[in-house]
């Protein structure tokens, strides 16, 4: 897999004098899954953030697909339609219902027709196991159906790369499970996914690649069962220890 | 003193009734009550307030107060719009117009922009709607601006990050997801404002009116030059009560709502 899809250079992002990310390189291949783990305040989300240009990088170069978004010159309207992010607390619009969420991207970015945009979200809401809920409006909805829509939401502008930002943090933990499903199915489709989780087993169980983050920087990269099975790191292993006390 | 504190706040209560009452039994009976109706509201010239009251004053005080709002509404959303901008020039602008427009009296910005103006530049307003409603709106604007923005604020930050996720441009998001959220949070107090602005229009007629031209104030205070008797301005404010009182309690009807809708 060499076909590098997301490549990220020599990132640095602070905000103030606080330098939340110190020097990132990363590569994402095309159709692979990186999970990044690490504590919290270690820049991951930042870092996911910066792959969209939801916060601009103070130095270095994000690449999508060949585009440079960090170029002062980039369409970043344009470019941003080729990533989807999910985000921890869903962000669906409130006064819309689901199935306009979904289409409003689709008419207001693509400009695809109301029929068109209408039968593309239907399909997605199928997917995600949500047809019949294309009427209700998210406050009617439990949150991990809400997340399901957002993927779709997401989903739906045919993004090259999909930006999970803990996308089950926010879940009571019977939903959880419905969530990390889709995303599971949406990697074994081939889809190039970059996910920041807590959740251990999926990294283990789905991720081709796993990064550990710590301090603003990569502490280590790897095969999941060498990173969270056998880290070669100390602080990977505190960390690794840390979350399996809490479980 | 053997009284509990119970005892003792129960008796300086029943005191405070009692004295209260006591008042306003004896206001009621020192007024003379006839006198009061035959100068505050005498019948027939009540009947006489009608149907101009209506078909003309209260006509134009809606005008004055409608184009007020629409100018006052378009011009706020800009200003809030500008306030909330990365660009500074902008931040200011909209800064220092709203703290100016709301820190002179409404009175004195009608008679700076409906005589100075003419004064100054020799330019004549084209008509007393427009000469009334103008100040109006941009003086109501400043407020709306400020409600607007509060509003705008109010919508949660991961709304417009979704919104750019999806690749809408900043103007496209605030057009169809940020502003269309910032109305629903602020209709009970725009409300609000639409009221101050009915009563606002009564300092218009400063400018000067024709008889087509005036509002449910002035009519009042014209009566009362005509019929040497307070009723005519009795009537006028009750017209305004009518207006008011249903538009303030749906404000508040609307605002226990969306409280309730919010969970």
């Amino acid at each position: 897999m060499s076909d590098v899809l997301v490549r990220i250079a020599a990132l640095h992002k602070r905000f103030g004098s606080n330098h939340v990310l110190r020097g990132i390189n990363l590569e994402v291949a095309r159709g692979e899954v990186v999970c990044i783990i690490g504590p919290s305040g270690s820049g991951k989300s930042t870092l996911l953030r910066c792959v969209n240009m939801l916060e601009t990088p103070t130095d270095g170069k994000v690449f999508v697909d060949g585009v440079e978004l960090t170029d002062p010159d980039c369409d970043l309207d344009r470019a941003r339609t080729s990533t989807g992010m999910v985000f921890q607390s869903f962000n669906l619009f409130a006064h819309m219902s689901v199935l306009d969420n979904i289409t409003i991207a689709l008419r207001k970015v693509l400009k695809q027709d109301r029929a068109t945009a209408a039968d593309n979200a239907m399909k997605l809401l199928t997917r995600v196991g949500l047809a019949e809920k294309a009427s209700s409006y998210p406050a009617q909805l439990s949150g991990g159906q809400q997340q399901r829509v957002a993927i779709a939401r997401a989903l739906a502008m045919e993004p090259k790369v999909m930006l999970f930002d803990e996308a089950t943090s926010a879940l009571d933990p019977e939903l959880v499970g419905d969530v990390l499903r889709v995303m599971r199915e949406l990697a074994e489709e081939g889809m190039t996914m970059l996910v920041v989780t807590h959740e251990m087993d999926f990294a283990r169980g789905v991720a081709d690649r796993v990064v550990f983050m710590d301090g603003g920087v990569v502490v280590e990269d790897g095969h999941p069962d060498q990173v969270i099975g056998s880290p070669r790191e100390g602080r990977t292993k505190q960390f690794l220890a840390n979350v399996r006390q809490r479980d | 003193m053997s009284l509990s504190r119970r005892q003792r706040l129960r008796l300086v209560r029943g005191g405070v009734y009692t004295a209260t009452v006591a008042a306003l039994v004896l206001i009621l009976l020192a007024v003379d009550w006839g006198a009061l109706g035959g100068a505050l509201f005498k019948w027939e010239i009540v009947k006489d307030q009608f149907p101009d009251i209506l078909t003309n004053a209260l006509r134009n005080t809606v005008i004055f107060t409608i184009f007020g709002f629409i100018g006052g509404l378009s011009l706020g959303l800009l200003l809030a719009i500008m306030r909330l901008s990365s660009v500074k020039p902008y931040r200011w602008f909209a800064a220092t117009y709203i703290e100016v427009l709301r820190g002179i009296p409404l009175l004195v910005t009608l008679l700076i922009l409906g005589f100075g103006i003419p004064i100054a530049t020799g330019w004549q307003w084209p008509n007393p709607y427009v000469q009334g409603s103008v100040p109006l709106a941009l003086v109501a604007s400043a407020y709306i601006a400020e409600t607007v923005r509060a509003g705008i604020e109010a919508v949660p930050r991961g709304q417009m990050e979704a919104a750019r996720s999806l690749g809408m441009s900043y103007t496209r998001a605030m057009a169809t997801i940020i502003i269309p959220q910032a109305f629903r949070i602020i209709v009970p107090p725009l409300t609000n404002e639409f009221v101050l602005l009915i009563k606002d229009t009564s300092l218009i007629s400063v400018l000067g009116v024709t008889a087509k031209t005036l509002d449910l104030a002035r009519f009042g205070r014209n009566g009362v030059n005509d019929t040497a008797n307070a009723t005519p301005l009795v009537v006028a404010g009750l017209v305004y009560l009518a207006l008011t009182v249903p538009l303030t309690q749906l404000a508040a009807w609307m605002e226990r709502r969306s409280k309730a809708g919010r969970r």
